[in-house]
């Protein structure tokens, strides 16, 4: 009797305890507000706004595909399952219309909707809780002077039980860091603007750094590189294997044209990352180069960084590549030497040899075959090349084979093991959910 | 070397390198000149065929990888006497002005609607995107590929 007692209080405690712990989790819902007027904004603060909005790219996340901008409902995959983005339009019911400018602050600084639901860290909120007051109003001001749209994203798809948002406390607890941003007393004004825009509204190291278990960014690894999409992020430190070709006049230049001579186009993510940054004032962008340039300096590549280096001489094994991957250069021959032959007109005009592109002097593989896969698909208003998708035309063993080729011919690189598999991975990891 | 392929139900046989994309072979070796040589760069669309179904440029397909699977060219699809749904669709909205560009966007629309019978405005608009008209007539080729997607009893209905 007392025993049972004793389990009947202790199963008591227990569930007391974890209605203290949910407790604890709950966040409040703030009063929400009649859609202010367009005209209560000021032109200014929404023309500063739409920069800021650009350079957090809002508009790639919170658009589907030929939808409305920022009504949200791109699907997101991730390892938990598929999340769809939230419309942002300032629409009463479905968008944040009704949202104060103080709810706007807590959703992007603590990652808690109007309503005191949590929002899933694919929200860089993580990255959002260093941007300045004046510079979350002004955003604020841009979205709810945007077209309303009513729409409501389909419903997130996640593995037991993330679908439980107050767990997101705890990942909160863990994760979230609550510091503002602090300037470095030893770098200059520009290096500091640079650091504020990437480490806050620009969160570049969601991708371009590696995630732990829960989802996380590893603090220890910051710009190690990252995979996104299914596509790899370059490291943006000293391991970037074309670190010491990146100078500032580059970097900022490719950022703000999706293209390098040195380099290679934007591809993936990235691409409409370039097609943003090309609508942001040259000396914001210059200043994101500035940082990210500083990065990647090493010793050695330290001193080169902001000269201009002798133009790199394209690598080109073409005859030992022809002799051991036969295959691959009857492919490459007819559907890639048009355009990345040599002497092919499109290798002209500022665009790199494939001896010199990044995914081709990479680690894996994983780029190189999306980019063959997907092609580069056009961004509107963007003058930049076009390349088309070979999904339907090749066999996974095709790509395998070019891409062996391509690694033989165009680099000193060892083989990549494993080319089938990571073909088929790719193609997985590719495909829209 | 002698190449075997599968072009509009037939098994053919042709004299090429592995490399030579498919396009030439069409036109040159097998006389099917429904596809055309627009760019050679897979930028405008005009070689566009059938491969195992799906729109695909010719002038970037290397025999190496077309193997045993079926092509088919607008040739495939109808003749003069008898032309396709799909071909009396782009007749009646009289959707040619030079033409070079037509045989591409009707195997590139037909690649669609094998898939998809009733796509929607916004579906036939992002699929028919690579495929490039100097002249024009894009919107056309729009009410044509409508006009054809709208013909539910596809071999009865005669274009009015």
């Amino acid at each position: 009797m007392r025993f049972r007692t004793c389990l009947l209080g202790g199963a008591a405690l227990a569930i007391l305890g974890a209605c203290g712990a949910y407790a604890l989790t709950l966040r409040s819902s703030m009063a929400a507000i009649t859609p202010p007027s367009q005209a209560s904004f000021d032109k200014v603060t929404v023309e500063k706004g739409a920069i800021l909005a650009a350079i957090a790219d809002c508009t790639v996340c919170h658009t589907a595909p030929g939808g409305e901008p920022f009504a949200g409902g791109l699907p997101l995959k991730t390892p938990f399952g598929t999340l769809y983005s939230t419309n942002i339009t300032p629409e009463e019911t479905t968008g944040v219309g009704s949202w104060s400018l103080e709810a706007f602050k807590r959703a992007m600084r603590e990652g808690v909707d109007r309503q005191g639901d949590y929002l899933y860290p694919a929200f860089p909120y993580t990255h959002y809780n260093h941007v300045a007051d004046d510079d979350l109003a002004a955003l604020y001001a841009f979205l709810m002077t945007r077209r309303p749209v009513k729409a409501t994203p389909p419903p997130n798809d996640l593995i037991p039980p993330l679908g439980f948002r107050p767990l997101l406390a705890g990942w909160n607890l863990l994760f979230l860091d609550e510091a503002p941003f602090a300037p470095a007393e030893d770098q200059s004004a520009e290096w500091n603007r640079g650091a504020y825009l990437v480490e806050g509204l620009g969160h570049c190291g969601l991708c371009h750094t590696p995630l732990n278990l829960a989802g996380a960014e590893k603090t220890s690894k910051t710009f190690a590189g990252g995979v996104a999409e299914g596509w790899t992020a370059p490291p943006l430190d000293a391991s970037n294997p074309n670190a010491a070709r990146w100078s500032v006049d580059r970097l900022t230049a490719y950022l703000r044209s999706g293209l390098d001579a040195e380099h290679g186009v934007a591809a993936g993510p990235m691409g409409p990352v370039t097609h943003g940054l090309s609508t942001v004032p040259e000396g914001e962008v210059r200043a994101i180069a500035v940082y990210i340039t500083s990065k990647m300096e090493t010793g050695e590549s330290a001193q080169q960084h902001g000269e201009s280096l002798p133009a790199a001489k394209p690598l080109d094994n073409a005859e030992e590549a022809a002799a051991t991957h036969q295959a691959g250069a009857a492919i490459f021959a007819g559907a890639c030497a048009g355009c990345h032959g040599t002497g092919a007109p499109m290798s002209s005009d500022g665009r790199p040899s494939l001896a010199l592109t990044t995914d081709l002097a990479a680690d894996d593989p994983r780029n190189t075959i999306q980019t063959i896969l997907q092609g580069i698909p056009e961004l509107a208003g963007q003058k930049r090349p076009l390349m088309p998708s070979f999904a339907g035309v090749f066999s996974d063993r095709d790509v395998a084979e070019v891409t062996a080729y391509l690694r033989v011919r165009f680099t000193d690189q060892p083989a990549w093991p494993n080319l089938h598999d990571a073909v088929v991975e790719a193609r997985n990891e590719g495909e829209k959910p | 070397m002698t190449l075997t392929l599968n072009v509009n139900g037939q098994t053919r046989s042709v004299e090429a390198d592995p490399a030579t994309p498919l396009l030439y072979v069409l036109r040159n070796g097998l006389g099917l000149s429904g596809p055309k040589y627009g760019c050679g760069l897979g930028q405008c669309g005009a070689c566009t065929v059938q491969l195992d179904g799906e729109a695909v440029f010719s002038c970037l397909t290397p025999l190496a990888v077309v193997g045993e699977r079926p092509v088919v060219t607008v040739e495939g699809l109808g003749t003069g006497e008898a032309p396709s749904v799909l071909q009396k669709a782009f007749i009646y909205e009289q959707a040619a002005q030079c033409g070079y560009c037509i045989a591409g966007m009707i195997m590139r629309a037909q690649a669609l609607l094998d898939a998809n019978p009733s796509p929607s405005d916004a579906e036939i608009r992002a699929h028919m995107e690579p495929n490039l008209c100097r002249c024009g007539t894009h919107m056309r080729i729009l009410r044509a590929v409508r006009r054809a997607a709208g013909s539910k009893n596809a071999e009865t209905e005669a274009v009015r």
